[in-house]
């Protein structure tokens, strides 16, 4: 009974967790889709998205309302900064080759994670938002589950039902899906290829933004190198899952949660790294195209 | 011929700038700190060296390295602590990096471009992860105390590592330069030009990237080699990513394919790093003195501007100039003498 009931704790913190994973997945599955770019600087959209709602909580406390706002905050802060990179520093190399808008993702990753600390009322030490327990846990026997953990669930689930009715059935969505099949005939066919790559950088950012919200909720510990880990971690799902493929980014992120609390729980929480990364490099051994993805034969 | 005079002009011009360092040096014109970075820049530039010889020759980038400079640090630092002969323990620290780096290359090398780049960072994560986690062996966390330095006198230990660091430095750009001119180092640049076209004149593409990540292992592992007597401590944290990272930015400002830039940004960089970090403090105080602190204290703190430079600094050379300094280029000396023929 007591391995049972550790079993299923584990299981409802890795799909909250997962779904954390799977929001930022999106955004790198989208962006690599589209413009066949690691955004390596997508993790640390997760850390503006959690700065800005960290201070719309300290200042206004935790109401409704203003827990609203620094959603609401995170998530067109993050969208504003994803749109202005991708138009300041990819847009630009898009037609570079490929490895050069790899290094320059990481070198906006590494002004993103280091400029905040220059500046004081950021600056380098950790901080901690002290988030009450809005609901009293929910017990079953000798199951508890955390209130927020379930709200997260609940939260990133709503998020990707969002995410799929865009990208299926709007006209940009449809666009989107147009120029990560063909950029060049899309363009051909009248469909603005910048304006489309911006609407998925918004859409990725956004997501990243409202994760970066519901990470603090759940991990409550800010420091400007915060989205590094996640960030790696989602990508990780994003390939497991078929980097592309949406719903292969969503099955990936909760794969990935799921067996980084089960090695916390089961093992020990400082192997998470080496397992998240294990995983990585079996399934680019063994699958490289990931779950869900598709195999494209590249032609010369 | 043209091999020989390539070998003497090497050795004169290694050989010439290590007897000016050198008699610098105990006549006392250089420090001991400013020997302490010169021998830093060294090893700097060995893992640039072998970074490039992969990213930059080969094609295929690698964000991992500061994971075998970590493995050939803490294989040395092991054997030197269990009391093995010096040369054999710096040797058996490269040897094993470059064995390690073998057996990566293996599965890893399969793929391509963007996912190579993955999993060599993945690789590099997971070396860190296990030398925190192996326990007494590396130190864990806390990290491998009191290697037994180059010399017994630790005053004189800087000037004793660069007797070492120089020449091996020395010995690792020689080897990189007469790899990329045989045949196999065509064979890498037809590579990095076009896989499919190179494959199709018969290129063995496999192999050929198998060598040439060897060889950058092994080189990466002299360096970590090198490095555990130099320091004398070990700790995990400073063989992260932003220190893979940092390899990548001195290859790409040097130019990715060309040693001498490698070289001339691996020097430049570590300087500029290296004043940066001592003065940041000064400049903060500087600012915060200037807006007087009883205002309530607007202070800018100059430590990560060093950071948040290099990663402008990547960002302007992809957009303006992304073949960095010299690109594909060298620094010919041997055009110094034909005149005078």
């Amino acid at each position: 009974m007591e391995l049972f009931t550790q079993i299923i704790q584990q299981l409802i913190n890795g799909l909250s967790l997962g779904g954390i994973y799977a929001l930022i997945a999106l955004g790198y599955t989208m962006v690599y889709g589209i413009v066949k770019l690691i955004n390596f600087a997508h993790g640390d959209i997760l850390m503006v998205g959690a700065y800005l709602s960290y201070f719309v909580l300290t200042t206004f406390g935790f109401t409704p309302w203003s827990l609203a706002a620094a959603f609401a905050l995170a998530v067109f802060g993050s969208v504003a900064l994803g749109v202005g990179i991708e138009a300041s520093c990819y847009r630009p190399l898009r037609n570079a080759p490929r490895i050069n808008a790899l290094i320059t993702a990481i070198g906006v990753s590494i002004v993103l994670e280091n400029l905040p600390r220059v500046f004081p009322f950021i600056g380098s030490d950790y901080r901690n938002l002290a988030v009450p327990s809005f609901f009293e846990n929910i017990t079953f026997g000798d199951i508890t589950i955390i209130p927020i953990k379930l709200i997260t669930l609940v939260v990133t689930l709503v998020l990707m039902g969002l995410l799929i009715l865009v990208v299926d059935y709007s006209k940009s969505g449809k666009a989107m899906r147009a120029v990560s099949y063909d950029m060049g005939a899309s363009a051909l066919m009248g469909i603005s290829v910048n304006r489309t790559v911006s609407f998925t950088f918004a859409l990725g950012s956004a997501l990243a933004g409202a994760g970066g919200l519901l990470y603090i909720l759940n991990f409550p510990q800010l420091d400007t190198y915060m989205g590094i880990m996640p960030g790696l971690k989602a990508f990780v799902a994003a390939v497991l899952g078929g980097i592309g493929s949406i719903p292969g980014a969503m099955v990936g992120g909760l794969i990935l949660g799921l067996a980084e609390t089960f090695t916390t729980g089961f093992i020990s929480s400082d192997l998470t790294g080496a397992v998240v990364f294990g995983i990585l490099i079996l399934i680019l051994m063994f699958k490289p195209s990931g779950i869900l993805g598709v195999h494209r034969k590249e032609k010369v | 011929m043209r091999i020989l005079k390539n070998l003497v002009l090497l050795g004169g011009l290694g050989g010439g700038l290590f007897a000016v360092l050198w008699g610098l040096i105990s006549i006392g014109v250089l420090d001991d700190y400013t020997l302490q970075i010169l021998c830093t820049a060294g090893l700097n530039i060995m893992v640039a060296l072998s970074l490039n010889l992969i990213s930059g020759f080969t094609g295929q980038l690698a964000l991992g390295h500061a994971g075998f400079l970590a493995v050939g640090a803490y294989s040395t630092g092991i054997l030197l602590l269990a009391h093995v002969p010096f040369p054999l323990a710096i040797m058996g620290g490269a040897l094993i990096t470059a064995l390690l780096g073998f057996l990566i290359g293996f599965p890893a090398l399969r793929l391509r471009g963007d996912y190579l780049a993955i999993v060599t960072l993945g690789v590099g994560e997971i070396i860190r992860v296990l030398i925190i986690n192996l326990g007494e062996f590396t130190g864990g966390a806390s990290g491998l105390r009191n290697i037994p330095g180059y010399a017994q006198n630790i005053m004189v230990n800087n000037p004793a590592a660069f007797l070492w660091i120089f020449p091996a430095m020395f010995i690792a750009v020689a080897l990189v330069a007469n790899l990329i001119q045989s045949s196999q180092g065509r064979a890498l640049i037809s590579i990095r030009e076009d896989e499919v076209a190179s494959q199709a004149m018969g290129v063995n593409i496999f192999g050929m990237k198998l060598m040439s990540f060897t060889v950058s292992a092994f080189i990466a592992g002299l360096a970590g080699a090198l490095y555990a007597p130099f320091i004398g401590y070990l700790a995990p944290g400073g063989f992260d990513f932003l220190r893979s990272v940092f390899f990548v930015i001195i290859v790409v400002l040097g130019g990715m394919g060309s040693l001498t830039g490698t070289i001339l940004s691996g020097v430049g960089l570590t300087f500029l790093q290296e004043a940066l970090r001592t003065n940041a403090k000064d400049w903060s105080q500087a600012v915060a003195s200037l807006f007087g602190t009883s205002t309530g204290g607007l202070t800018i703190d100059f430590v990560p501007m060093s950071q948040v430079l290099f990663g402008l600094v990547l960002v302007i050379l992809m957009i303006f100039r992304p073949e960095g300094l010299l690109g594909t280029k060298e620094l010919r000396f041997t055009r110094l003498f034909r005149g005078a023929k």
